[in-house]
């Protein structure tokens, strides 16, 4: 072989390995991450910490539990007000739709989709918090809603389009109405992907913390009702980190791990459930 | 038909026969119901774009387009320019941008020409999980790891080695650009990945083999044919890493140190417009204030806009072409 | 054919036997004899070193046969045709010999295929593809302009200097019957061509490096009859630089262009011979069959 050939070996050889070690790099991040994030959060982690509010730095035994619930509130509420917005237009857009009005919704989708966190809670506090004159959960979980109305319309709309049209054809011959046909066949036909789609929304809602800063604020005590500024996971975390006390950092990586295990479980039950189901000719 | 006194002008008895007849079927309703929530959608986008327009108007008309170019950042005296916050937001997405498109375009060329299928997609999901880590979760591991690294090893040995460059000067505390960049490169690692790979395995397999049964090596065949043969998505994907990186908030807060003004060294604390915003929004009081801070909301807005645009144009024209080849 | 041909001629099955395989066909005695076309009667046994030759060659993909036992030899600056219905084989025979099937995950290949007498399994992969370059059935030229197309196998081969490329590109596209059509436009997007000259152009590419065998897999299927024919030409102009084998579905193009032709059937190499002892006289009933249209 001549001298130029096997320098084109040795580069092929060396290039190669080192795309795949550009990968190892990659996947060893995220288990970096969990690796910390357990090695610490779980040495931080007790019952206290689900049941507890917080305490004092210094003061040993105090929790999250008002993070938790406060969390538990807003997403909640996010869910309420986003999902069904989320989900009709998805339909509206895979079932009916005119050209330019859909094309103009889909644009908006995927405009609201990258408008920075942040810029959601400022917008929110205007429309909401200004005129409430206070923070709230309320607040906090329409700024999440905005968030995830993108996400769930546009998953809708794709499980929705990729369901066959023999299917819509076959119960529209039978003489069901357009409505019931979506409702009762083709909404069923899709549920798997559409499911996995507002389980991903919310997931990623439930780590968004940016929103919150000045919609639902933060709260060290429980909020008596929804019109109060509420505790939150992620935010606990962003102030407990930030704080010089080491107590409240091992809240924080104990918090980290708590949100860090909700999301990657909800990540990885999407996926499994869409792998498991069939396709909606098979199912 | 005698109309009833009650009856609205413009309706007659047969409209409205005719109207509630075709709502009994449903139809109507239900394309009315989800036409509303989809209109509901433009809506919203539309508020959101005229009360950024209309909360910054104050800061607007106090500083006009000098806003963009002006470096002073004083709240007690009222005078505002965003010079330091677009500068941290750029150089920390560019920096990012440097190092995690070499790293990120390497592990896709290796999913996608080396990897085989089930290996290529589980290793592709791990990456994509990465995505679904909240901000919080990197910033806090950036605070508590990358911090001490930065300040006991990787800013030593950067400045010893390259301490020549203006950009590895000065002190190392800890926190700083080069911090927030680092954090922001992991955090674009899947948007990178993840779509160059879906460029990468687009490009028709005889394109390859073409290349091969000239005699090219694996490498050549890939660097020199499939990359470019897939360019259009690559960029795609480099501009939506992009976007993400400048609207990134709560990682970057935690470690940029929240200096509003322009450093050369990498190693210096600086600002960026989302950290900025988070960090001073809540307690922003009088006229101009929280005027500005929205102001430069909207600068933000209108920088993720464009870069978003660009990046979906990118990715479309790739699906296209892939289509019709 | 007649059963008294039949009974007169042996059986020539050239299938495990090497030697027999490297005289050229006697033609049949008889009264069927079948004529002989000018081209043939001037090859003498002695010209015919094969260039390439498989043994024994049994490919699978995955659990799946593809080829049993092929032994088949290609003479050197000779066009050889590979004929045979859809599925057949032929195709993935042909990627064997420039060992381009290694792309394909889950393939094996045994048996040996020669080059010059050298094993091809046992070379370095990219010289062997060096010297014997495919055509593959639809045009695919790189997005780059039409110059860097043909260029491109020289440079990365290092086979040229820069200042040599000009002149390189030019004579490949004289031979690939390109170079008046493009001498204007040779920076120009390679995709900015009809189909037939794209394909002439992935011609003029794979000539470009010198090969000494030229391997084309149904190079015409995708192409309108004008386009073929300028492609036909040019093969039987260009054989004598190098040796072809050519795979095609179309019995006639295989009568016009080439020397010998070998006929498979669901994976196996039924027979093999002069193009006009095949389609004329063939000895396999398979054969007569496929070249009748009973079916393919």
């Amino acid at each position: 072989m001549t001298a130029r050939n096997l320098y084109r070996k040795g580069l092929n050889n060396l290039m190669l390995t080192l795309t795949g070690v550009c990968a190892l790099l990659t996947v060893s991040v995220l288990f970096a991450i969990l690796g910390y994030l357990i090695y610490n959060g779980g040495k931080s982690l007790d019952l206290n910490f689900f049941t507890k509010l917080p305490l004092s730095p210094g003061e040993r035994g105090g929790g999250m539990a008002n993070a938790i619930v406060g969390s538990a509130e807003i997403v909640g509420l996010a869910a309420i007000f986003g999902i069904p917005v989320g989900f009709f237009t998805g339909v509206y857009l895979a079932e009916w739709g005119g050209r330019t009005f859909s094309f103009l919704v889909r644009y908006m989708c995927d405009l609201l989709n990258g408008v920075p966190s942040i810029v959601i809670g400022i917008f929110v506090w205007v429309m909401v918090v200004r005129p409430m004159k206070t923070y709230s959960a309320v607040a906090g979980g329409i700024a999440l809603s905005l968030m995830l109305i993108p996400i769930v319309a546009k998953s809708t709309e794709q499980f929705l389009s990729d369901v066959p049209s023999a299917l819509r054809e076959g119960a529209l011959a039978l003489g069901a109405t357009k409505w019931r046909a979506i409702a009762t066949v083709v909404v069923p036909a899709a549920r798997k992907g559409i499911m996995t789609g507002m389980i991903l929304g919310i997931a990623r809602i439930a780590g968004e913390s940016a929103p919150l800063l000045f919609t639902s604020l933060n709260n060290q005590f429980w909020a008596s009702g929804l019109k109060e500024p509420t505790a939150s996971l992620p935010l606990m975390i962003y102030f407990r980190a930030l704080s010089p006390y080491h107590d409240w950092h091992r809240q924080a990586w104990a918090a980290g791990l708590v949100l860090l295990s909700m999301v990657l479980i909800a990540n990885i039950a999407a996926r499994l459930i869409l792998s498991r189901g069939g396709s909606p000719n098979r199912g | 038909m005698a109309s009833s006194a009650t009856a609205q002008p413009g309706f007659t008895n047969s409209g409205i026969r005719k109207l509630s007849h075709r709502l009994r079927g449903g139809d109507e309703i239900a394309w009315l119901i989800t036409l509303l929530f989809a209109a509901s959608v433009l809506i919203v986008t539309a508020l959101l774009i005229a009360e950024l327009w209309y909360g910054s108007t104050a800061a607007r008309d106090k500083f006009g387009f000098g806003f963009l170019t002006s470096k002073l950042w004083n709240p007690v005296t009222d005078e505002f320019g965003a010079a330091p916050f677009l500068y941290g937001t750029v150089v920390t997405s560019v920096v990012a941008l440097l190092i995690s498109v070499p790293v990120g375009l390497g592990a896709a060329i290796f999913l996608s020409e080396l990897a085989t299928g089930k290996w290529s997609d589980a290793i592709t999901f791990v990456v994509e999980l990465l995505a679904a880590v909240p901000s919080v979760i990197f910033g806090m591991l950036a605070v508590f790891t990358l911090i001490p690294m930065m300040r006991e090893w990787i800013g030593p040995a950067l400045k010893s080695v390259l301490g020549f460059l203006p950009i590895f000067q000065g002190p190392v505390y800890g926190v700083g650009y080069l911090t927030a960049s680092l954090v922001l490169s992991v955090m674009t690692f899947p948007y990178i990945i993840s779509v160059s790979r879906e460029a990468l395995m687009s490009v028709p397999r005889e394109q390859r083999e073409a290349a091969l049964a000239l005699g090219a090596t694996k490498w050549e065949s890939t660097w020199q044919i499939v990359v470019p043969f897939a360019r259009l998505g690559i960029m795609g994907s480099i501009f939506l890493a992009f976007a993400r990186a400048l609207g990134e908030t709560m990682a970057v807060t935690m470690v940029i140190g929240n200096d509003p003004s322009i450093h050369t060294s990498l190693f210096a604390s600086g600002h960026s417009i989302a950290a900025v915003i988070a960090s001073s929004f809540a307690e922003a009081s009088g006229p101009i204030y929280p005027s500005a801070l929205i102001l430069l909301a909207l600068v933000l807005f209108f920088l993720t806009l464009i870069i978003n645009g660009v990046a979906r144009l990118l990715i479309l024209f790739t699906s296209e072409k892939g289509a019709r080849t | 054919m007649s059963s008294l041909a039949k009974a007169n001629m042996n059986t020539h099955t050239k299938e495990a036997s090497v030697s027999e395989s490297s005289k050229p066909v006697e033609p049949p005695q008889g009264q069927a004899a079948a004529p002989q076309s000018l081209s043939q009667q001037t090859a003498s046994p002695q010209t015919a070193v094969p260039k390439m030759r498989a043994s024994g060659v049994n490919f699978r993909y995955g659990t799946f046969k593809a080829l049993h036992d092929i032994s088949l030899e290609f003479q050197t600056n000779k066009v050889t045709a590979l004929i045979g219905p859809s599925g057949c084989g032929k195709s993935t025979f042909l990627r064997s010999l420039n060992r381009i099937n290694e792309t394909i995950r889950g393939t094996q290949i045994e048996g040996e295929i020669t080059l010059d007498g050298e094993d091809v399994l046992k070379m370095d992969v990219t010289s062997l593809r060096r010297r014997v370059g495919m055509v593959f059935q639809r045009p695919n030229p790189f997005p780059k302009s039409i110059f860097e197309n043909v260029a491109y196998g020289v440079r990365v081969n290092g086979l040229a200097s820069r200042s040599e490329l000009p002149d390189i590109v030019e004579k490949s596209l004289r031979r690939a019957a390109l170079w008046d059509e493009v001498r204007d436009k040779l920076h120009q997007s390679a995709h900015a061509l009809s189909g037939g000259q794209q394909q002439r152009l992935c011609i003029a590419r794979g000539l470009a490096v010198d090969p000494e065998v030229l391997l084309l897999d149904e190079p015409c299927s995708a192409l309108d009859p004008i386009a073929t024919a300028k492609i036909e030409d040019l093969l039987v102009g260009i054989k004598d630089q190098c040796t072809i084998v050519i795979v095609t579905h179309n019995m006639q193009q295989a009568a016009r262009v080439a020397d010998n032709t070998g006929f498979f059937l669901l994976g196996k190499l039924i027979e093999h011979d002069r193009t006009d002892v095949i389609f004329k006289n063939p000895s396999k009933k398979e054969t007569e069959d496929y070249i009748t249209g009973r079916f393919g």
